[in-house]
């Protein structure tokens, strides 16, 4: 089978996040990069799909030059190769961003033949649109279930689980098809050492699409007016324990 | 110019975040007409008595819940309404159907909206990383399709609509292809950790699956749920259903104690709801402390053991 998983670049951000003077972007020149916790998943999720089934694995992302570094990730646990669609840091909306997958996943089909699955995480870290995989499915005319913290390959088919409060529901849905998947699907593997090596000469093929004009434009970005607290301390070490069940018997959770 | 929600509901009621939906839509568009929009059975046509709104519609649609379904009904209401918004919950299903509606309409869509200003284009704020940040945007659209982000405005009171219509909307084949076809209930009965009154949390601090020994007991002891970060759940040291985070549960507790936590913003986007947190940290620069109303500094494996004994000593246990 062939897998497809699409991540996305975004800063790590910790304690606190700091702007851009022109505060379109977070400042990030003291930080590292990731994709989203639901994005490492389908790379995972990809990665064990062909480890069973046998075929291969490809991730796509758009993004900066840069963004090499999350597709040597990938690659890194286990997927084949890469597609890079190389902007200039600029961000797309999701409409753009579906729209440029899916003119590479046309190229793929010319060349390459179809994929049988396309992976893509529930909502994106950093823009959270909700939307870029279901996207995709509609222009390439194939079912699209959200959400998934469970993926099974029976046959031609897929049976999918998503929570819905306590409980889970069921899908099932014949391949080809786009599932976007949740962080705790499966555990990530980290990579070994080896499998870095090996990332190192595994093909990226690059393109450079242009951006269209953004239909969901950003303007600006705000920090969020934080309740920053100063927090009231109770004490230092176990003496501090009475002071806590005081407190909690203040607060009225002591049953 | 006329405005469409669309609603969910539970057991026959509106959903609270459908009614915050209709709060923003109302608060939006004070002028125009709120209409919303519930689809499926019997239960849809029981919720839409308490939709306080001009016309509550139903789409009667049988059986589970199918995305492209809903998205059907709601592109032939909007289409026969003329109306040019499309509002939902920021829920599960509320932003799926919503990006289906956007994908057959050719329309962009925003997703967890915070707030809103009329105008060409409209201007909106949205939620980024969870909550972390927010972002000012324009949405150059004939048709507005936004979600409402959970708990951004307060719910409008469960009203009678002016109306209430059914009908059966034109559904292909396709709109029925991916659709609940099972559901596995919840084996667990303990406490969930999405409605525990009190979370005890631990972070990479408690160093061990076995460290968080410590954790469970004052849990126990407080009747609340355990809970965890990334940092715990990527080491394997407990399952991904305890995260509290941007990718894991959000919670709302009345007091969240979080243990060798140091509080990254992706973990506080989780915690943010609840009413008191209480930090137990040996750095006293750690980040948590600037959202912490309360804080002990020190080592978790001896502080935590402490406060337990403390509690068993004041309940003579
Ligand atoms: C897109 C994205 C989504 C994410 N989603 C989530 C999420 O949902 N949930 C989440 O939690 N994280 C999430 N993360 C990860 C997050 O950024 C942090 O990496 C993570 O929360 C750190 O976990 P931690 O606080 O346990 O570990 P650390 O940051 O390593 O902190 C450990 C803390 O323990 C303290 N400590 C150490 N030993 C002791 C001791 N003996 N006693 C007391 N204190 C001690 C230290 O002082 C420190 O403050 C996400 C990251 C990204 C990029
Ligand atoms: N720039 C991008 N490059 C590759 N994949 C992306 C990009 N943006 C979004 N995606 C994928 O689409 C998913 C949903 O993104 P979003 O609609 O922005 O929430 C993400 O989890 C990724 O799998």
């Amino acid at each position: 089978m062939r897998v497809l998983v699409c991540v996305k670049r975004v800063p790590m951000t910790g304690g606190r996040i700091v702007l851009t003077p022109d505060q379109r972007e977070i400042e990030t020149r003291h930080l590292g990069f990731t994709v989203s916790p639901h994005e490492e998943c389908a790379v995972e999720e990809a990665v064990r799909l062909i480890e069973t089934h046998g075929g291969e694995s490809v991730v796509l992302t758009l993004g900066p030059p840069q963004a090499e570094e999350q597709l040597r990730d990938a690659m890194a646990i286990g997927v084949d190769r890469a597609i890079h669609l190389v902007t200039d840091g600029e961000e797309w909306d999701p409409q753009a961003t579906a729209a440029a997958i899916v003119e590479a996943i046309e190229v793929e089909r010319r060349v390459g033949g179809d994929f049988d699955l396309y992976l893509f995480g529930n909502e994106s870290a950093d823009a959270g649109n909700y939307q870029v995989g279901i996207r995709v499915a509609y222009s390439l005319g194939l079912p699209v279930v959200t959400g998934v913290k469970a993926l099974a390959v029976e046959g031609d088919r897929l049976r999918l689980e998503r929570e819905a409060g306590a409980a889970r529901d069921l899908y099932e849905v014949p391949l080809p098809a786009v599932v976007t998947v949740l962080e705790g699907i499966n555990l990530p593997r980290y990579p070994s050492v080896p499998g870095r090596m090996r990332a190192q000469r595994k093909p990226i093929a690059s393109s450079t699409p242009v951006r269209p004009t953004p239909r969901l434009e950003k303007v600006r970005l705000v920090v969020p007016e934080s309740q920053r607290k100063e927090a009231e301390i109770l004490g230092h070490g176990p003496q501090a324990a009475p002071r806590v069940v005081e407190l909690l018997a203040e607060l009225g959770v002591l049953p | 110019m006329t405005v469409l929600v669309l609603a969910e509901q539970t057991g026959g009621q509106p959903d609270e975040l459908s009614l915050q939906a209709v709060a923003f839509a109302r608060s939006l568009f004070p002028d125009r007409p709120v209409h919303a929009l519930l689809v499926g059975e019997a239960q849809a046509v029981a919720a839409a008595a308490s939709l306080p709104v001009a016309t509550a519609y139903v789409a009667e649609v049988e059986g589970s819940y199918a995305p492209a379904a809903w998205a059907t009904a709601a592109a032939e209401l909007l289409d026969r309404l003329q109306a040019d918004s499309l509002i939902a919950p920021g829920s599960d299903r509320g932003n799926e159907v919503l990006a289906h509606v956007a994908c057959r309409l050719d329309l962009p869509f925003a997703a967890n909206c915070v707030a809103a200003t009329p105008g060409e284009p409209i201007r909106l704020t949205r939620v980024r990383w969870g909550g972390s940040l927010l972002e000012e945007a324009l949405l150059h659209a004939p048709i507005t399709i936004l979600s409402v982000a959970p708990h951004a405005v307060a719910a409008s009171p469960p009203g009678r609509p002016q109306a209430v219509e059914t009908f059966q909307p034109a559904l292909a084949a396709a709109d029925l292809a991916v659709r609940v076809v099972g559901r596995v209930e919840p084996a667990g009965t303990g406490v969930s950790l999405a409605e525990a009154k009190v979370v005890v949390s631990g972070g990479r601090g408690v160093g061990s699956a076995e460290g968080f020994a410590v954790i469970e007991e004052l849990a126990s002891l407080l009747g609340g749920a355990v809970g965890c970060s990334r940092a715990v759940t990527s080491a394997g040291w407990r399952p991904h259903r305890d995260q509290v985070g941007q990718t894991g549960t959000k919670i709302a507790p009345d007091l969240y104690i979080a243990c060798g936590i140091s509080g990254a913003t992706q973990h506080m986007a989780g915690c943010k709801g609840a009413k008191r947190i209480l930090a137990i940290n040996s750095d006293p620069e750690a980040p948590i402390l600037a959202s912490a109303d309360y804080a002990v500094i020190g080592d978790l494996h001896e502080i935590v053991p402490a406060i337990s004994a403390e509690i068993r000593r004041v309940q003579g246990r």
